[in-house]
């Protein structure tokens, strides 16, 4: 399926849009630390829970469960509140 | 440190002055390495560290806590570093900050067990290579506090003894909320040059602690230690070390700056002595950061900041000073030329102020408004070599062939 990925990101992946693949969130984000080493445990910590302003879409649809089933057709977007200075 | 005096030739006749032998530039050059809120930057010296060579922004937008280069090969650095949302990493180059490559496992807590609510690294803090007959080996403490270990020069981190997750220390590292206001810290990891089982540990807040056996168990290491007024001096959680340096010259003596007061420690004796009183009262003996000599246990500089009423963090009266002691602590002498003489509103932190091993000693710190400054001279004179960085966060230096 098709990940968007935050800017923040870029330095791991290059690209905007990538290709990765799993039943839920949690093997998507392994599939994507698989092709892209180190990307998860910079959004997911070793609690395996989201870093703060880290948040997950599906098709348009924010989620917070990260045993969300997904299909090979869903839409994935990645996305980093950038709050702060 | 010993001066050699020229005694003239007869005791009756005018004293013969010797002309001075011009100074041999020292075989090295000195690498200052700047860790900031918003990037690192390296800045290479000549042999007289009087012109220096700027390279970075290295990870510009990330928060790097600290940016040391391993003594033992004189090449390999590493970066602690996170940005204010991504998670916490560490950055390595071996080839002294040309190219980077992130480590594959950085400092992590365990995974807590189902319905138990663990803890995640926020940041690592502090990076302390390991003893020289561990080549590799790097120590990294972190916020909230941790204790980690790395044998393959800092590519694979792993918990490190058994402090992170021991109930009694869980209870002395206190809750988010007891913590400095960025987070409670692990730092001031120490090794003991003459034996790499000796260490020493500090936590703000927590103690200071002290193993034996290769930290296979710790122990504070506190008496002596005041805390703020109101708290109770035997809880180890009410202890707040800023920062603790090892003196090389004689690894038995330890000099600590503290949220209360300056302290000196004799091992073997356990108990640390506020050597801080002898300041002047209107100045006081607050501050981050503390430096030893590396060739004279008796010297020692602070740099004072305001600790009073709210605690503004700030140079006392906004008159930026370091203090040294030549005697241990006995007595202390305010080195201030070349500094603002006033309405300079800025600190340092408690990494950021180091030596170099030159001779004459030099010195360094980064300011929170984003200046280093230097002394070539142990102190007498200060010289600002940048401007308009970020918030400095730590200062190390290193000696380069």
């Amino acid at each position: 399926m098709k990940v968007l990925i935050p800017g923040p990101l870029l330095s791991y992946t290059q690209k905007r849009e990538v290709e990765a693949s799993g039943a839920t969130l949690t093997e998507l984000l392994t599939d994507l630390d698989r092709q892209y080493p180190g990307l998860r445990f910079r959004i997911i910590d070793e609690q395996h829970e989201m870093r703060p302003h880290m948040r997950f879409f599906v098709n348009g649809e924010q989620l917070f469960d990260m045993t969300h089933s997904l299909r090979t057709t869903d839409a994935v977007q990645i996305v980093q509140a950038l709050s702060g200075g | 440190m010993a001066r050699t005096t020229q005694k003239s030739a007869t005791r009756k006749g005018p004293a013969v002055r010797k002309k001075r032998a011009p100074r041999t530039p020292p075989a090295h050059r000195v690498l200052a390495l700047v860790a900031t809120r918003k990037g690192a930057w390296l800045f290479h010296g000549d042999a007289t560290r009087k012109t220096w060579r700027v390279d970075g922004p290295h990870f510009l937008g990330h928060i790097v806590n600290h940016l040391v280069l391993d003594p033992r090969d004189g090449r390999t650095l590493l970066a602690a570093a996170k940005t204010g949302h991504l998670g916490p990493t560490i950055f390595r180059s071996t080839d002294r900050g040309r190219t980077w490559k992130e480590a594959s496992t950085p400092p992590a807590f365990a995974k807590s067990a189902e319905g138990e609510i663990g803890r995640a690294v926020d940041h690592t803090f502090w990076l302390t290579p390991c003893h020289a007959n561990e080549p590799n080996a790097w120590y990294a403490g972190t916020s909230p506090q941790g204790l980690f270990r790395s044998d393959d020069g800092g590519d694979t981190w792993q918990p490190f003894s058994y402090i992170n997750d021991d109930p009694q220390y869980r209870t002395w590292m206190g809750t988010v909320q007891d913590g400095t206001p960025d987070g409670p810290k692990l730092h001031s990891i120490i090794v003991d040059p003459r034996d790499p089982a000796h260490l020493y540990f500090s936590m703000s807040g927590g103690g200071v602690h002290e193993s034996v056996d290769g930290g296979r168990s710790f122990s504070p290491l506190v008496k002596g230690m005041e805390v703020v007024d109101g708290f109770d001096v035997r809880n180890i959680a009410f202890h707040d070390p800023h920062c603790v340096r090892l003196c090389p010259s004689n690894p038995d003596r330890l000099y600590q700056q503290n949220h209360c007061g300056i302290y000196r420690i004799d091992r073997p004796s356990n108990e640390w002595t506020r050597i801080g009183k002898k300041m002047p009262r209107r100045v006081g003996d607050i501050g981050f950061p503390i430096v030893v000599h590396p060739r004279d246990a008796d010297t020692a500089w602070v740099f004072p900041m305001d600790g009073t009423m709210v605690w503004p963090r700030t140079s006392p009266a906004g008159k930026p000073a370091v203090y040294v002691t030549r005697n241990g602590g006995k007595s202390w002498q305010r080195l201030d030329t070349g500094l603002p003489e006033s309405q300079a509103w800025w600190t340092v932190k408690r990494q950021a102020m180091t030596a170099d091993g030159q001779d004459p000693v030099g010195l360094y710190f980064g300011t929170t408004s984003g200046e280093l400054w230097m002394s070539r001279d142990e102190g007498k004179r200060w010289t600002c070599i940048a401007r308009n960085l970020p918030e400095i966060y730590a200062v190390e230096t290193v000696q380069i062939p």
